[in-house]
């Protein structure tokens, strides 16, 4: 069974039919990338797939399971985590409560326990932060565990978004632009962390990105969208090649 | 020796220096009392202390922590203040003792508060921003308003309500008209004193404190700072919203007992549980700082002791009120009393006492 089946997913925003018609089926530990010009509707589909909008037509399953018309609270339990284009981190919360923000549904205890500190909550801290540690350490963000996450330098935050996503114990990662705003030396080091990721949690990773060093270097397949709908899909290095992609992006 | 600093966490540091100031305060008004200094003004200043002080912690539980304006804190207040002055007069006759009169009532009168603030929470929630401002604004002035026409009496048969008037009510010869419209409730026990008002002040700061460093506090200003995160991340922005909006409101409903339990005859209107009282309470807790719970007591005393030691100069005082206000605004958000703030906190004073202690031995 596919991880994720997308089927005829459709969206209209009054008369703007702004996702029409998508389909896509990701197996478990595939890198697959979702690319295509400005305004083609990539960000459109991770808000369908996240709960941001509802679908008016079409559905989608995770692991057999359908998700259509699940909140964004729901489709996070289900194991769907994202992040942002433009970064949604908790900047005036530190850069460990962030992460263990991420851990909120795996490990609780109720509001009761909190304000009362009965056992539970000293237990369950604990393992939030040594869960938490271990995920910063990942993303070598250990040093800044009580930095402010809104002071972090840009591709740290990018990095904390991503292990806040992780954090979750997703089946699905899905990042929207990683790269964006990133110079060539820190893309690089973002593919090796999304490398590393995908082979350290056996993550099924969608990503959209417009840097075609990262989508070649790192995506096995990809799907071009364009106006809503896609374009042509396959292999990532026949499908930046073939001519009707090439005119999408640079017009006629 | 730098693991040590380092064990204790930020947040728990911030709480422990607030417990102490807070206890040092009271000891200083404990040996004022015995030792005969505390003038009766200031005596009959210190329950309402706590109260503002409570009502400005609980308020900005709701703007500081959860990051809404809310307008309506009065009305809260309002209903605990309110339902316990009915359940003591009520039960004056019943239960004599006020050491088990008056824990119920405040039981009673936070409850009811609490259920109020859900009632409002569930439609007002929906709203963000300026619209959720305003509609709770218009939800405490709704309180109010129902209130100074509502009279309820009591007799044989139960309960009588009536929004009319006291005939209206149709009470046996010998039933008690308990809340009488415009004319409130009178005749409570003067139940409340300082320490426990004091007492209820303490426990709503640790309540405070441990609810912001715990998950459910995590979840509460991931919310404030990023709602669609925070969906994305599964939280359930509804009920961490209602829990904030219930246990403010549980708070103001302690205050409002504190404050209708100090007084004779309790009357609804604009400045003790309309508009003005809602903004004095936003004022505090601004000045104090948004966030910052130690700051909204601080601000708390300072601003409900400041227009009675500005007695002195009659006419004036409200002028020297709004002055002092202005100074302490722009005092409290420049950089370099930010600045200052932070130099002499205790972290960076530790870390400045063992560097020179290394340089010692060295």
């Amino acid at each position: 069974m596919s991880l994720l089946e997308i089927k005829n997913l459709g969206v209209m925003f009054g008369g703007l039919r702004a996702v029409d018609n998508f389909s896509l089926t990701l197996e478990k530990g595939d890198l697959y990338g979702l690319i295509g010009p400005n305004g083609a509707g990539k960000t459109t589909v991770f808000n369908l797939i996240t709960g941001v909008y509802k679908p008016t037509s079409g559905t989608f399953f995770l692991d057999g399971k359908e998700l259509k018309g699940k909140t964004p609270e729901q489709i996070s339990k289900a194991g769907i985590a994202r992040t942002f284009q433009n970064i949604r981190l908790f900047n005036n919360l530190s850069v460990l409560d962030n992460v263990k923000l991420g851990l909120h549904n795996r490990m609780k205890y109720s509001t009761l326990e909190g304000v009362l500190r009965l056992p539970k909550f000293f237990k369950k801290e604990k393992e939030m932060d040594e869960e938490a540690m271990k995920l910063l350490k990942v993303f070598s963000l250990e040093e800044e565990a009580d930095v402010q996450a809104g002071s972090l330098p840009y591709g740290k935050q990018r990095k904390l978004e991503i292990a806040r996503a992780l954090a979750t114990d997703p089946k699905l990662l899905l990042l929207d632009e990683p790269a964006a705003g990133m110079n060539p030396s820190e893309t690089q080091e973002l593919m090796d962390t999304i490398r590393f990721v995908r082979s350290e949690f056996s993550m099924t990773i969608l990503l959209i990105e417009h840097d075609m060093k990262l989508v070649s270097g790192i995506c096995e397949k990809v799907t071009v969208l364009n106006f809503g709908t896609e374009l042509t899909k396959g292999e990532t290095s026949k499908v930046l090649n073939d001519p009707e992609v090439i005119k999408a992006y640079l017009g006629d | 020796m730098k693991k040590n600093i380092k064990a204790v966490k930020p947040a728990t540091k911030t709480s422990l220096i607030t417990y102490a100031i807070v206890a040092v305060l009271f000891l200083i008004v404990i040996i004022m009392d015995a030792t005969g200094a505390m003038s009766s003004l200031f005596r009959g200043l210190l329950v309402p202390i706590c109260t503002y002080a409570i009502l400005a912690v609980s308020l900005n539980l709701v703007v500081g922590i959860l990051g809404e304006l809310s307008l309506g804190h009065a009305g809260f207040m309002c209903v605990g203040a309110y339902a316990s002055a009915f359940f003591s007069v009520l039960t004056e006759d019943t239960i004599t003792n006020a050491w088990i009169r008056f824990p119920l009532a405040l039981i009673i009168g936070g409850i009811s508060a609490a259920i109020f603030g859900i009632i409002i929470g569930i439609p007002v929630l929906r709203l963000k921003g300026d619209y959720l401002a305003i509609v709770t604004l218009a939800f405490g002035e709704i309180i109010k308003n129902i209130v100074t026409v509502l009279y309820v009496g009591i007799d044989s048969k139960g309960l009588h309500f009536s929004a009319e008037s006291s005939m209206a009510l149709g009470l046996e010869p010998d039933g008690k008209n308990i809340i009488k419209g415009a004319l409130g409730i009178t005749g409570m026990p003067k139940d409340s004193n300082f320490y426990i008002a004091f007492a209820i002040l303490l426990v709503t700061l640790i309540v405070a404190y441990n609810l912001v460093n715990s998950r459910s506090g995590r979840a509460i200003m991931s919310i404030r700072d990023n709602r669609i995160a925070a969906e994305s991340i599964g939280i359930n922005v509804t009920k961490y919203k209602l829990i904030v909006f219930a246990l403010s409101a549980f708070f103001a409903g302690l205050a409002g007992v504190l404050y209708s339990h100090n007084l004779s005859s309790l009357t609804a209107n604009t400045n003790n549980f309309g508009y003005n009282m809602s903004i004095l309470i936003l004022v505090i807790v601004v000045l104090g700082g948004i966030g910052s719970i130690r700051g909204s007591v601080i601000s708390a005393i300072i601003l409900t002791a400041l227009p009675e030691l500005l007695r002195s100069v009659k006419e004036y005082r409200m002028l020297v009120y709004a002055i002092v206000l202005i100074a302490m605004m722009i005092f409290n958000n420049s950089e370099k009393t930010k600045n200052l703030r932070s130099s002499i906190s205790l972290k960076k004073f530790a870390e400045a006492k063992l560097k020179t202690r290394k340089g010692g031995t060295k």
